[in-house]
C-alpha cells in the first residue's frame, strides 16, 4: 500500500485528519539551521526568541570554524553508504549548540585552542595549515581515551567531545537518519516484530500473547466490552 | 480581599482551578449535570491538533538543537510547556533537602506529555498501614473506588490485558501492541531473574473507543501529544468536549492567588492574577474546586488566610502541605551484543513500554517496605540528540569479524560504521516505586520570596528516609539480575551509598501527591473522604493532594477517579443543599 493511501486508511473518520493528509510523512526540511526563523516545530513565543537571538549571534571566529570543518570530517568522512559530517551540517549544528548551551563553550573554545598549540609545538604551524597526515598524527594521540598518555588528557577530553557532537549532528541530520536505516516517524501498523527477525533471533510469540494482543484489522471498530470488562466486540 | 480588585462580571456554580487530570474530569462529569463551570488554567491554551503547536512528526533536524533538552526539560518535541525551573515561577528549598517541582503552564498540564502508564492502585494500596503499620491508611477502599475506576477506563480507553493479580487489579482494557525485540529479551531476563512480566497498562487508543477520537498509528510519541486524540490527555478528552457541550468557559493565563471566604468562613470564589495584563481579577463560585496539582493546591490553601481561616484555608490542623511524597526512582542500561548490527525495521511502537513488571514480593521477607514496579526502554528509536554520544566508553563492546573489540573512542569511516551497529542494541529499565508519607516532608510558604505576580511561593522540606534508599539499592539488584539474564552487558558502574543508590531526587519522578490529604479525622487530615475540606465544606481537591499514601502505581488514573467520585458528590451535595 501507497503510504498515502496508508495514512488515509489509519486516520479515516479521526477528527484531526487535515494536516497528514496534506503534507504527509517527511517533512521537507532542509538541514541547515539559518533559516529556522521561517519554520515552526511547535515553539511557544519565548523559544522563538530565544531561537532568533542565538541564532543571530556567531560564535566560531573563522579559524576556529575552519578546525572544527576539519575535524568533523575527519571523525565522520564521506564513505560508501552517505557524505561526510560537513555535507550533513555538522558545523552550523555545533556553531548553534555552542550559543544554546554555554557550558559547551569554554571547553571547545579551550580545546580547539589546546589543540592549535599542539600543532604549533609539533610542526611549528597551524593545525589549518598542516597536511591530512599530519592531522591524523596527532589525533591519534588524543582519540584513544583507554590507551592515550596523560600529558594527552585535555586533548583526550576535547576529542571526546566533538567526536560526541559530531556523531549526534550527524546521525540526527536527515543524511544521518537515511544511513542509518530508521524508517519510523510516520503513521505505522504496528503488527509485532517480523517473523524473518523472530526467526533470526530464535524467539516467537507465545499463544496467550498472539491471542491477547491486538489484530491490527479490528482497530477500527469500536471497542465495547461486558460488564465484567472483557472485550466482547 | 481588598478593594482593588476587579470583579469580574461572571459568577459560576462551580470554579475549577487547574486543567489537568482531576481538574478536567471535573469540569466534564459538573458540566455534563447542567451546572455553570469556569476552569482557570495558569497556562496558555493547547490542541496538539493544531499545526502550530505541533511536534508530533517532526524529525530531528527540524529543530536546531536536534532536540536536545536545553529548552524544554524532556526535549524540544516534548509537550510540556514548563518544566522543573520556569521564569519568574520561582521556589526554594530548605538547606540541608532536596525536591524539585515539575510544572505544565498549559491546559492540560502534566497530562500532555506525560507516559499515559495509567495503573489502578489495588485493594493493598489504601490500607498499608494495615499490611506494615507504616504511614496511614486511606479512609476509603478499593471498592469505593472501583466503580470509577471502571468508568475511566471506558470513557478515556486503555491498553492491558487480564492478569488475576490481587493487588494489580484488572479493568476494561484494550488489546495491548505485541512486545518489541528488546522486550521478549527482556521477558526472557525477568524470566531467570523470576520477574513478572506483562503487557503494559497505558492510556493509548489501540482500538477506537468512539467516534471522536483517532486510534493510535504508531509513532511512539505520546509524549509530543497525539493530533488525532489517540492517547489521552486531560485538554483532547475532558476540557475540550466539555466546552464543546457544556456551560464551561476556560481562562487560560490566570494565575490563582486564593480562595476567597465570607464572614462564615465558607468560600465565595477566588482571586487570580492575569498573566497577560497583571491586573487582579475575581471569580464568583458556589463551589470551588482545587485542581492545581498537589503542590500549587496546597500554596493556594495556604495563601488563603483570613479571619476564620488565619492559617490558611481549612488548616487548623496544620496538615496543609504536609505528607509531600513523590514516587522513587532510579534506572540503569545495558547493551546486547546480539542486538549489534539488527535487522531494520519499523519498531516505533506505542509511546512508551509494550510490557512492565508489576511488584512481585513479600516485604516481609526483605529489608524496605512497599513495592516497586518496572519500566523498560530500548529499541530502535527516533535518533535525537544524544545519540552516538558516548562512543569514548562503548565501542569496545562491538567487536570486529575475528570478534576482536574495537578501541574505545577513534574517528573515521570505522567510527561512522559501528554508530550503525550499536544503533538499537541498548536496553534499560527503570524502578518507579512507593516511599512512605513523613510528616515532616512538606511544603510551606516562603515568608521570604514572591513570584512575578506578587504571590509567596513556595519552600519545600524534603528528604529521602532509609526506606526509599534501601528500595533503590533493591531496584539496583533487580536490574543487574534482569540485565545479566537476557545477556546484556550492564553499562556504568552500580551506585552506591554515596549517592543513595542512585535515587533520584523528589519531585524527579513528578508523581508528588499527599499535600492535603484525606482522613476522618480534622486533626491529621486536611479534606473528608470525598475530598471536600474539613473546614470549608464548598471546597474540594481533586488533584493529588488528597492522596493518603502514593502506591507504587502512576497516579494519574487515581486521579481521574477520584475527581469522579467527588465530582458526582458535589452534584449531590448541591441538590440536597448542603453546599
Amino acid at each position: 500500500m501507497d503510504r498515502r493511501e496508508n495514512i488515509k486508511v489509519l486516520l479515516t473518520g479521526t477528527v484531526a485528519t487535515g494536516f497528514l493528509l496534506s503534507s504527509g510523512c517527511k517533512p521537507d526540511a532542509d538541514t541547515t539551521t539559518t533559516d529556522i526563523e521561517l519554520k515552526g516545530y511547535g515553539r511557544v513565543p519565548q523559544e522563538i526568541l530565544h531561537d532568533k537571538k542565538i541564532s543571530n549571534e556567531t560564535f566560531f571566529s573563522d579559524k576556529e570554524k575552519k578546525m572544527v570543518t576539519i575535524l568533523v570530517d575527519i571523525i565522520i568522512p564521506k564513505d560508501e553508504k552517505s557524505g561526510s559530517a560537513t555535507e550533513a551540517g555538522v558545523p552550523d549544528f555545533i556553531e548553534f549548540m555552542m550559543k544554546d548551551y554555554p557550558k559547551f563553550q569554554t571547553p571547545m573554545r579551550g580545546g580547539l585552542m589546546w589543540l592549535e598549540n599542539f600543532s604549533l609545538a609539533s610542526y611549528d604551524k597551524s593545525f589549518v595549515d598542516i597536511t591530512h597526515e599530519q592531522r591524523i598524527a596527532l589525533i591519534d594521540q588524543i582519540a584513544y581515551p583507554d590507551t592515550a598518555s596523560v600529558e594527552m588528557k585535555n586533548g583526550v577530553k576535547f576529542f571526546n567531545l566533538i567526536r560526541n557532537l559530531t556523531c549526534t549532528g550527524f546521525f540526527t541530520s536527515e543524511m544521518g537518519i537515511n544511513d542509518l536505516g530508521y524508517v519510523g516517524n510516520r503513521p505505522n501498523q504496528w503488527n509485532g516484530v517480523p517473523d524473518d527477525v523472530l526467526k533470526k533471533f530464535g524467539l516467537e510469540y507465545d499463544q496467550r500473547t498472539l491471542e491477547t494482543c491486538l489484530k491490527i484489522e479490528d482497530q477500527h471498530k469500536i471497542a465495547k466490552w461486558d460488564a465484567e470488562g472483557n472485550l466482547i466486540g | 480581599m481588598s478593594f482593588h480588585i476587579k470583579e469580574q462580571d461572571k459568577k459560576y456554580d462551580v470554579c475549577i482551578v487547574g486543567s489537568g487530570a482531576g481538574g478536567g474530569m471535573a469540569a466534564k462529569i459538573l458540566s455534563e449535570a447542567g451546572l455553570s463551570v469556569a476552569v482557570l488554567e495558569a497556562g496558555g491554551d493547547f490542541d496538539p491538533a493544531k499545526e502550530e503547536y505541533r511536534t508530533q512528526l517532526r524529525w530531528p533536524y527540524e529543530s536546531p538543537r536536534r532536540g536536545a533538552n536545553t529548552q524544554r526539560a524532556f526535549g524540544d518535541f516534548d509537550a510540556a510547556w514548563g518544566g522543573w525551573e520556569i521564569d519568574g515561577e520561582p521556589y526554594t528549598r530548605a538547606e540541608g533537602t532536596q525536591f524539585d517541582w515539575f510544572r505544565s503552564r498549559m491546559l492540560g498540564g502534566r497530562t500532555n506529555h506525560w507516559g499515559r502508564i495509567s495503573l489502578r492502585f489495588g485493594p493493598l494500596d489504601f490500607k498499608r498501614k494495615d499490611v506494615d503499620g507504616l504511614g496511614e491508611n486511606w479512609p476509603i477502599s478499593y471498592d469505593d473506588v472501583k466503580p470509577y475506576y471502571d468508568k475511566v477506563d471506558q470513557l478515556i480507553g486503555i491498553f492491558g490485558t487480564k492478569e488475576g493479580i490481587y493487588n494489580e487489579p484488572d479493568g476494561f482494557f484494550l488489546p495491548p501492541p505485541k512486545p518489541r525485540l528488546h522486550e521478549l529479551f527482556v521477558k526472557k531476563g525477568a524470566a531467570q531473574a523470576k520477574v513478572p512480566v506483562i503487557p503494559s497498562r497505558l492510556s493509548i487508543l489501540t482500538r477506537k473507543i468512539n467516534t471522536e477520537r483517532g486510534v493510535c498509528f504508531f509513532c511512539a510519541q505520546c509524549n509530543r501529544a497525539c493530533q488525532v486524540y489517540a492517547d489521552f490527555s486531560s485538554s483532547t478528552c475532558l476540557v475540550k468536549p466539555a466546552m464543546q457541550k457544556g456551560k464551561v468557559e476556560l481562562y487560560t493565563h490566570a494565575m490563582v492567588r486564593e480562595v476567597i471566604t465570607n464572614d462564615q468562613g465558607l468560600a465565595t470564589g477566588v482571586v487570580y492574577i492575569d498573566k497577560k495584563d497583571l491586573n487582579e481579577y475575581r471569580i464568583g463560585a458556589k463551589v470551588v474546586v482545587l485542581a492545581a496539582s498537589a503542590c500549587e493546591t496546597a500554596r493556594i490553601m495556604l495563601n488563603s488566610k483570613s479571619k476564620q481561616h488565619p492559617d490558611g484555608l481549612s488548616n487548623s490542623s496544620g496538615v496543609v502541605g504536609r505528607y509531600l511524597h513523590d514516587s522513587t526512582g532510579t534506572d540503569r542500561m545495558g547493551i546486547l551484543p546480539e542486538l549489534i548490527d539488527r535487522p531494520r525495521y519499523n519498531e516505533d511502537g506505542v509511546g512508551g513500554l509494550h510490557v512492565y513488571s508489576p511488584w512481585w514480593l513479600d516485604n516481609k521477607k526483605l529489608d524496605f517496605p512497599r513495592g516497586y514496579h518496572l519500566e523498560y526502554w530500548g529499541g530502535m528509536g527516533m535518533p535525537s540528540y544524544g545519540f552516538g554520544f558516548g562512543m569514548d566508553t562503548m565501542r569496545k563492546y562491538i567487536t570486529d569479524e575475528l570478534g576482536k573489540p574495537t578501541a574505545n573512542g577513534g574517528y573515521g569511516a570505522g567510527l561512522k560504521n559501528d554508530v550503525r551497529r550499536i544503533y538499537g542494541s541498548t536496553v534499560g529499565m527503570s524502578g518507579r516505586g512507593e516511599s512512605i508519607p513523613q510528616y515532616d516532608n512538606y511544603c510551606a510558604i516562603d515568608p521570604d520570596t514572591v513570584d512575578k505576580y506578587g504571590i509567596p511561593v513556595l519552600k519545600f522540606h524534603y528528604k529521602w528516609t532509609d526506606h526509599e534508599v534501601k528500595q533503590s539499592k533493591h531496584m539496583h539488584d533487580t536490574f543487574e539480575e534482569i540485565l545479566t539474564g537476557m545477556g546484556a552487558i550492564i553499562l556504568g558502574t552500580k551506585p552506591g551509598p554515596e549517592t543513595q543508590y542512585g535515587l533520584a531526587a523528589p519531585g524527579r519522578i513528578i508523581h508528588e501527591v499527599g499535600t492535603t490529604r484525606m482522613g476522618d479525622d480534622p486533626k491529621t487530615s486536611v479534606l473528608n473522604k470525598y475530598a471536600q475540606a474539613h473546614e470549608c465544606k464548598n471546597v474540594f481537591v481533586v488533584d493529588g493532594g488528597s492522596f493518603v499514601s502514593q502506591a507504587d502505581k502512576n497516579p494519574t488514573w487515581t486521579i481521574l477517579a477520584l475527581s469522579w467520585r467527588t465530582s458526582e458528590y458535589i452534584i449531590n451535595q448541591l441538590k440536597s443543599q448542603n453546599i
